[in-house]
């Protein structure tokens, strides 16, 4: 489980975070929702090992992200960034085949390329291997980042608002695909950034929502999404519907 | 196809050495290779030295336009140059054997590369036109710096920095250039074994460290090498601002890959390939001395504005 306590993150002299006290259990996917500038993505990269908190604690499965080696780190946790560079030149399989970098350091052995593929074919990415990064929609390349970060194979996935710049059909699709690897033993734990807050209601087993770096509330999906809850997070009004027994939430 | 295209390449710079060394050769043979080979020699370390330290910084910096150059390490090897002066004096440098200088004066510039410019490149990261701004106003700061110094030296000692100042493929110091190989060989064989930690650097500092790659250590490495490619390179010949963006711009696009295994190579050959046909060229074929230089800035110059108009930094 992740489990953050006390947890304070300062950028310059702004303070982004402030005492966050977390548990999220392993499995399934956990929602990051809230406004913009709430503390979300800094919660992820603090919780990733990338941004030294500057109080309190945080620990994967037990591991200090901060004391661990960077390898054993990034064994435990894949970040996917919110922007990530596209490398020109840079082709699908071989950016996929990153994603085992933690595991060979330069040197991939035949479980590697076995790794990359399978990754390459949960994302749907077989026929779009040995294209370019440059000569994908938005939608492949959000796909190719996300597999390099499953080829990781890391029992923990953090992705930071996936469904940026996909059409409602390409974020369903992600979201079911992510759905479906985080179920099972084997399946991975997934926290993930988003602003779309059905998505959230439709496919998260759980959310947590943030508010000027706070952790304003944290519950069962269902539980969480009431107009009340919601108003006071976004500071706006929310209707919540029922469709076919899912929470459906329209802003006024 | 990258791998074939790199080989290709490396067998075109073997045809034009051996043109290079045997083209209207007469007696005394002996004497004239020599003089030939040591030319050929420095023209190859320096190409291949500016090549492979472009492609270092370009990947660290995350920037297809800045090269060591251009952000002033050339001239900061020169400031190096001219403070050692003032120390010691141009007699008292004169003194030093001239391998234990040149390794001094290249400890020293990788020391103040990795000072100055692994700071510059974490804060301005991401930022691409302050990176560049930064760094272009950073190599006329030393630039600068340099010229200042230069003018409180005596006539004498000035003489001694001035040697360093302007590129010329007129003279080698065969010393300095059996010194300069090595540095060269090593310099390479380091890149090529960072090779995979430098495509997985190309993604991006956070990217990076998120697979686990120690970025900060990879990119210090990164410049300190540069740093010292490029002062086997002025060392030799003297800055030539523009040599490296054409090798590197060249070497991405006839590999047409990412992969440093074979970035790194390729546009050590094509550096090389660059000075040598152009010698060969000038001195050779139209029978004139000291243009070469003078050339390869101005190719490099335009195609650096082209790189810039067409469609700008990565």
């Amino acid at each position: 489980m992740i489990e953050t306590r006390a947890l304070a993150y300062r950028a310059g002299q702004t303070d982004i975070l402030h005492g966050i006290d977390l548990t999220i259990p392993r499995g399934g996917i956990t929602a990051l929702i809230g406004p913009n500038g709430a503390g979300k993505s800094s919660l992820l990269h603090c919780v990733s090992g990338l941004n030294q908190p500057s109080e309190g604690s945080v620990t994967i499965d037990g591991l200090d992200p901060y004391a661990a080696s960077s390898r054993e780190r990034a064994r435990t946790v894949a970040l996917l960034q919110q922007s990530p560079t596209v490398v020109s030149r840079l082709k699908v399989a071989e950016l996929v085949g990153f994603g085992r970098w933690p595991h060979h350091r330069g040197r991939p052995t035949t479980e590697d390329n076995d790794k990359t593929r399978a990754a390459l074919a949960a994302f749907a990415l077989d026929d779009l291997a040995d294209r370019s990064l440059e000569t994908l929609s938005g939608g492949q390349r959000q796909r190719a980042f996300i597999a390099m970060a499953y080829a990781q194979d890391t029992p923990w996935m953090l992705l930071d608002e996936p469904l940026n710049a996909l059409d409602p059909r390409h974020a369903r699709d992600l979201m079911a695909r992510l759905h479906g690897l985080s179920r099972g033993e084997q399946g991975r734990s997934i926290v993930i950034v988003l602003h779309d807050i059905n998505a959230a209601a439709g496919w998260a087993d759980r959310i947590v929502a943030m508010k000027d770096g706070r952790v304003f509330a944290h519950e069962e999906s269902a539980a969480l999404l009431t107009p009340e809850t919601l108003r006071e997070v976004f500071d706006t009004p929310f209707q919540v519907l029922r469709h076919e027994g899912r929470p459906v939430v329209v802003a006024r | 196809m990258a791998e074939r295209r790199m080989i290709w390449l490396g067998l075109a710079l073997l045809l034009l050495c051996g043109g290079f060394l045997a083209w209207h050769l007469r007696a005394p043979y002996g004497f004239i290779l020599e003089l030939r080979a040591a030319k050929l020699g420095a023209l190859i370390c320096v190409g291949a030295a500016t090549g492979t330290a472009t492609i270092l910084f370009q990947t660290v910096a995350m920037n297809r336009l800045l090269t060591p150059e251009i952000v002033g390490f050339d001239s900061l090897f020169v400031l190096l140059q001219t403070l050692l002066v003032m120390l010691l004096g141009g007699v008292g440098l004169a003194q030093v054997p001239g391998a234990l200088r040149f390794a001094l004066e290249t400890c020293l510039l990788m020391g103040a590369a990795a000072l100055l410019f692994g700071g510059l490149l974490r804060s301005v990261s991401g930022d691409v036109t302050r990176l560049i701004l930064t760094g272009v106003i950073l190599g006329l700061l030393l630039r600068g710096m340099a010229e200042m110094l230069q003018r409180l030296l005596e006539p004498s000692d000035f003489a001694v920095v001035q040697q360093a100042m302007f590129a010329t493929f007129g003279r080698v110091d065969e010393a300095q250039l059996a010194v300069s190989a090595v540095i060269l060989c090593l310099a390479l064989l380091a890149s090529l074994r960072m090779a995979p930690a430098l495509d997985v650097a190309g993604l991006g500092r956070d990217t990076a460290r998120g697979l686990g790659l120690r970025h900060d250590r990879v990119v210090l490495v990164a410049l300190m090498l540069a740093a010292a490619l490029i002062s086997v390179s002025t060392a030799l010949v003297g800055p030539i601002t523009f040599l490296g963006l054409l090798a590197a711009s060249l070497a991405r696009q006839l590999t047409d890959t990412h992969r440093h295994a074979i970035l790194l190579p390729s546009a050590a050959i094509i550096g090389a390939l660059i000075l040598v046909a152009g010698q060969f060229v000038f001195e050779r074929l139209l029978q004139r001395q000291s243009a070469l230089s003078v050339v390869v800035e101005l190719f490099g110059g335009l195609l650096f504005l082209f790189l810039v108009l067409r469609k700008g930094p990565r």
